[in-house]
């Protein structure tokens, strides 16, 4: 047997791949503006560094795509495991930065646990809802263990504190769950159930989550404070009107108006330079990888394939969501990165790795 | 196609394929809507965020612009701007704030550069923005500063041009002050911002648009925290228009050397324009003390100062005319025909009158004279007599026509109308009526009748040019920065009285015996060259009849605040009149003698420069034209 299948050449997702390379690139330019200082007349260190993480994720990418996804059900409870252990680690050992303690550091970068925890969490959760359900679809008690598994990561990263990855966690699960057969007299219960619990999770909230979501309701009630980052991507996006300020000219992340500007609020200074044209460009780049990974889960070989296909399809989907409703100020803040557009890591390697498992659910949906 | 295994038997079971589709539905929405929102934050509200991203980045500097030159009326400059040193200092950029600031504070020799900052802060001060520790720093101060650069990290020197008076406290109540803006005027004039100066007083507050010019400024992009990183536009300023006026600088300095100690007022006017010649006012004041904020001390001892240096007596200061005011008796008696020139009265000294005795100056009486000798000697006696004759309504009507009794229209701030009393008025005023007697006062310019040095000017003038009342200006153009006439001032005719020539000519004739006859009183201002016409008078001080002060007493033996005010008023030549003077010490006494040197000077000085048979530069009919251009 050749050490690469032919089919998964031929097979081979190219359109996908394709997006992937432009928002890659659509990232790296906008972490270059992002993270340009005038003054300094080198290539800024982190554009040097999400390019390595490019050329990383693609090698796991590649990687991903040789991978039968099906083997994952075997190291899906191990990788949970140490995703758990990191995140225990990062209580321990991590590294704090801007107030919250979400990584580790490892010399040569920093791991951030809770990137893990997202992929971790939903390969167990696609193990788990592998197997047809029941008539009627899954109950309470199939739902148990699933609870279980969600509930110690979430809460690991909630501790962090990192309400955004927490969101993130339980929103890929229930898509699992709805797509895998939810009952759906549970359903209603369980969403009747979030309802009333709203309210009350108000007390768990830390005094900067609550007055995050103060100041999202009335972002001018403290301009200078807690409303400061809403108003500020909201000006920068805004302003960038319908073609843009052009690279490298938008004058609220050069003047460093916006916080987090190569991280979470990227997508402002990338707004606010490319305009309405280059923010549809972006969101349609985005519903396209949706779009494909949504009719890789329609048409793949298997049912684990075709859950794991929508986990990571709704993994990415909920992010970007997320992230523009919160940079236009649909949203509260959390703290949550644009997939392969945000400076990290970490969030690249998992993404990256994603994508290759897409693929590979691709082209494998022609073997046996 | 080969996908998972559906059991389509067992229904409802659900199998993935619609929940795909739920799902897909739901994500394409969430994505719609957010492609909405990028529409109406990135296009419908583009202009509202586009102008918030400019407020956040610039700011803007205001640069003061030059005020404007003033010059006499032969160009020769009273007023510049020149750079004024200030220490500016930018707390974020020093590594230690209470060091520097100690540092600082011994090298400019001011204890308060800790308040200074302090109250900046407290007034919330942006970020960044550098504040005015010390304004107008004086060389040796310059100098210290750039030595020590290095020891003071966020101090710098900033230039600003500052007003200059160039002959200090020389016609200071005309030429006025300037001041930072006041809150009212914040609220009235929407050009001024907040720390930009203006006009407070005098010329400077009545041709502050012209004077003031465009402020310039530059934008400045700053970062998120304030700090300044580059220019992005410069406005340059616009300096301001010149001003020239009819004054001139060395009959003012006459003026004011003769006034050197005296309180009191002269004003110096071209009876064929309006035009004033010069203007002083005493105690004065020197204009640059305000220059760049007053200090309070320098402003209480300003405003409590008993002498009241910044009244401008001349058009503020009220005084009894006295004999002066016999000019008037003169004019409205031979036009209202109850006067002739040969009309004689008999002076014996004093006269009876409603049961009291009225006296005249001189105790001895001047006997049995005609108008001329009445003028010339100043006979109580005979003025009585043509006050009664005339009546206080007759009187006071010629008296308003003149111009007593109303402002004369001036271009500076709060001038006085003085009072010219009638039965009307004291009707209105105190609700009686008007007693004979009373007339008596009023005739010798005493009583209720009150002048200011300006009106008496104009009254004066009126009988040198033949009966036409001009409204005194000192403005003579408003001159551009390319030296182009841009508003002129040209004569402005109040009223024309229609007095008859023959009257006038009597009256100043009489007047140039007033100076040159052997009875006359102001043998003081007699001139070698020029025939000097004038008038004196002597205006008691209310007050002083209560403190049991006679008029007459020597003067060595009363307290000074009781002494007489002394009066004159003058015109030369007598026959061409080229200058009209009135003068008023204050406590001087008789006015022959404590005005009289004052207007001799000054009228020396004018023909010196002006002599009375050469082409005249002031008041020349074509220089007036070239004025009107």
């Amino acid at each position: 047997m050749p050490l690469i299948d032919r089919r998964l050449l031929s097979y081979f997702d190219w359109t996908l791949f394709a997006i992937v390379l432009m928002l890659e690139g659509l990232g790296l330019l906008t972490v270059l503006s992002a993270s340009y200082v005038p003054s300094a007349h080198r290539m800024d260190p982190l554009f040097v560094r999400q390019l390595i993480w490019i050329g990383v994720g693609t090698l796991l990418m590649a990687g991903a795509v040789l991978f039968d996804y099906r083997a994952l059900v075997g190291y899906s409870y191990p990788l949970y495991v140490v995703a758990v252990l990191l995140l225990i680690g990062v209580e321990v050992i991590g590294h704090s930065s801007g107030g919250s303690r979400r990584w580790i550091n490892l010399r040569l970068f920093k791991l951030e646990p809770s990137e893990l925890a997202k992929i971790a969490v939903m390969f167990v959760m696609v193990r788990y809802f592998r197997l047809e359900p029941p008539p009627g679809g899954w109950g309470f008690r199939h739902l148990i263990i699933p609870f279980l598994l969600l509930g110690l990561p979430t809460a690991l990263v909630l501790k962090q504190p990192d309400l955004g990855t927490a969101i993130v966690l339980v929103l890929i699960t229930g898509t699992l769950l709805f797509v895998s057969g939810l009952n759906w007299r549970v359903m209603a219960a369980l969403m009747v159930a979030g309802m009333l619990a709203a309210p009350l999770s108000w007390h768990y909230l830390k005094p900067y989550q609550r007055t995050r979501l103060v100041s999202f309701i009335d972002p001018q009630a403290d301009p200078l404070g807690s409303g400061y980052h809403i108003i500020q991507s909201e000006i920068a996006i805004g302003g960038g009107g319908s073609w843009g300020k052009g690279f490298m000219k938008g004058t609220q992340a050069r003047l460093n108006f916006l916080p987090e500007e190569t991280t979470d609020f990227i997508f402002a200074v990338y707004a606010e330079e490319f305009g309405l044209a280059g923010s549809l460009l972006l969101l349609g780049l985005y519903a396209c990888l949706v779009g494909r990974g949504l009719w890789i889960a329609r048409h793949a070989r298997d049912r684990f394939g075709s859950l794991l296909a929508i986990g990571i399809t709704g993994m990415i989907f909920w992010q970007v969501a997320i992230n523009m409703m919160m940079t236009t100020g649909m949203l509260p803040v959390v703290g949550i990165p644009l997939p392969m557009i945000s400076y990290g890591g970490s969030s690249m390697l998992v993404t990256m790795a994603g994508m290759g498992l897409l693929i590979s659910i691709n082209a494998r949906r022609h073997t046996f | 196609m080969a996908k998972f295994r559906p059991k389509k038997k067992r229904l409802p079971v659900p199998k993935l394929e619609p929940r795909i589709a739920v799902i897909s539905a739901l994500m394409l929405t969430v994505m719609a809507v957010v492609a909405a929102r990028l529409y109406y934050l990135q296009v419908i509200k583009n202009p509202e965020f586009s102008q918030l991203a400019d407020r956040n980045r610039i700011r803007i500097r205001r640069l003061p612009a030059p005020r404007g030159l003033v010059f006499d009326s032969r160009h020769r400059p009273l007023v510049n701007s020149r750079p004024s040193f200030n220490a500016v200092f930018v707390p974020e950029d020093s590594d230690n704030l209470s060091q520097t600031i100690e540092k600082l504070q011994k090298l400019l020799g001011d204890d308060d550069i800790a308040g200074k900052v302090a109250d900046a802060e407290h007034n919330g001060r942006a970020p960044y923005e550098p504040i005015t520790v010390d304004e107008n720093l004086d060389w040796q101060q310059v100098v210290a500063l750039e030595t020590h650069q290095l020891d003071l990290p966020g101090v710098g020197l900033e230039i600003t041009p500052a007003r200059h008076y160039l002959y200090g406290d020389l016609a200071a109540h005309l030429l006025g002050y300037v001041g930072e803006v006041s809150r009212n005027d914040l609220l009235r004039l929407s050009s001024y911002r907040m720390g930009d100066e203006i006009g407070k007083f005098g010329l400077e507050r009545g041709w502050e648009p012209y004077l003031r010019g465009n402020p310039g400024g530059e934008e400045i992009e700053v970062d998120a925290v304030g700090r300044r990183l580059r220019v992005l536009r410069e406005i340059p300023d616009q300096p301001g228009e010149s001003v020239v006026l009819t004054l001139d600088l060395d009959v003012q300095e006459a003026a004011e050397q003769a006034m050197q100690g005296k309180n009191g007022a002269l004003v110096a006017m071209d009876p064929n324009t309006g035009y004033i010649i010069a203007m002083v006012s005493h105690p004065a004041f020197d204009p640059n003390t305000f220059v760049g904020g007053i200090t309070p001390t320098n402003w209480h001892k300003l405003i409590t100062d008993p002498e009241h240096p910044l009244e401008d007596r001349v058009i503020q200061g009220i005084y009894p005319p006295g004999s002066t005011f016999k000019l008037v008796d003169s004019v409205a008696g031979m036009e209202e025909h109850t006067l002739t020139p040969e009309t004689i009265y008999n002076c014996p000294g004093g006269m009876w009158y409603g049961g009291r005795e009225y006296h005249c100056w001189r105790k001895g009486g001047h006997g049995r004279i005609a108008l001329h000798r009445a003028i010339v000697s100043s006979c109580d006696v005979y003025f009585y007599n043509v006050g009664l004759h005339l009546g206080i309504d007759r009187l006071a009507h010629w008296a308003h026509l003149m111009g007593l009794g109303r402002r004369t229209g001036i271009a500076l701030h709060g001038e006085s109308a003085g009072i010219m009393p009638s039965s009307a008025w004291k009707k209105r005023t105190y609700h009686q009526p008007w007693y004979p007697a009373e007339t008596l006062s009023v005739a010798i310019g005493q009583g209720y009748v009150a002048v200011t040095p300006i009106q008496m000017v104009q009254v004066v003038s009126e009988i040198a040019n033949g009966g036409i009342r001009y409204k005194p200006q000192f403005v003579r153009y408003v001159e551009g920065l390319d030296g182009h006439i841009i508003k002129a001032y040209p004569p402005v005719v109040e009223a024309r009285l229609h007095i008859d020539p023959d009257y006038l000519e009597t009256i100043r004739d009489a007047m140039a015996g007033v100076v040159n006859s052997p009875w006359g009183t102001a043998h003081r201002v007699h001139l070698d060259n020029v025939t000097v016409c004038a008038k004196t008078g002597t205006a008691q001080v209310i007050g002083a009849g209560k403190a049991g002060v006679r008029s007459g007493e020597p003067e060595g033996e009363i307290p000074v605040k009781y002494r007489d005010h002394g009066w004159l008023v003058a015109f030369a030549p007598e026959d061409h009149p080229q200058i009209a003077v009135a003068c008023v010490i204050e406590h001087g006494g008789h006015g022959g003698s404590s005005a009289g040197p004052v207007v001799h000077d000054v009228l020396q000085k004018f023909f010196q420069l002006y002599p009375p048979n050469a082409p005249r530069l002031v008041g020349e009919p074509e220089t007036a034209d070239m004025a009107a251009r």
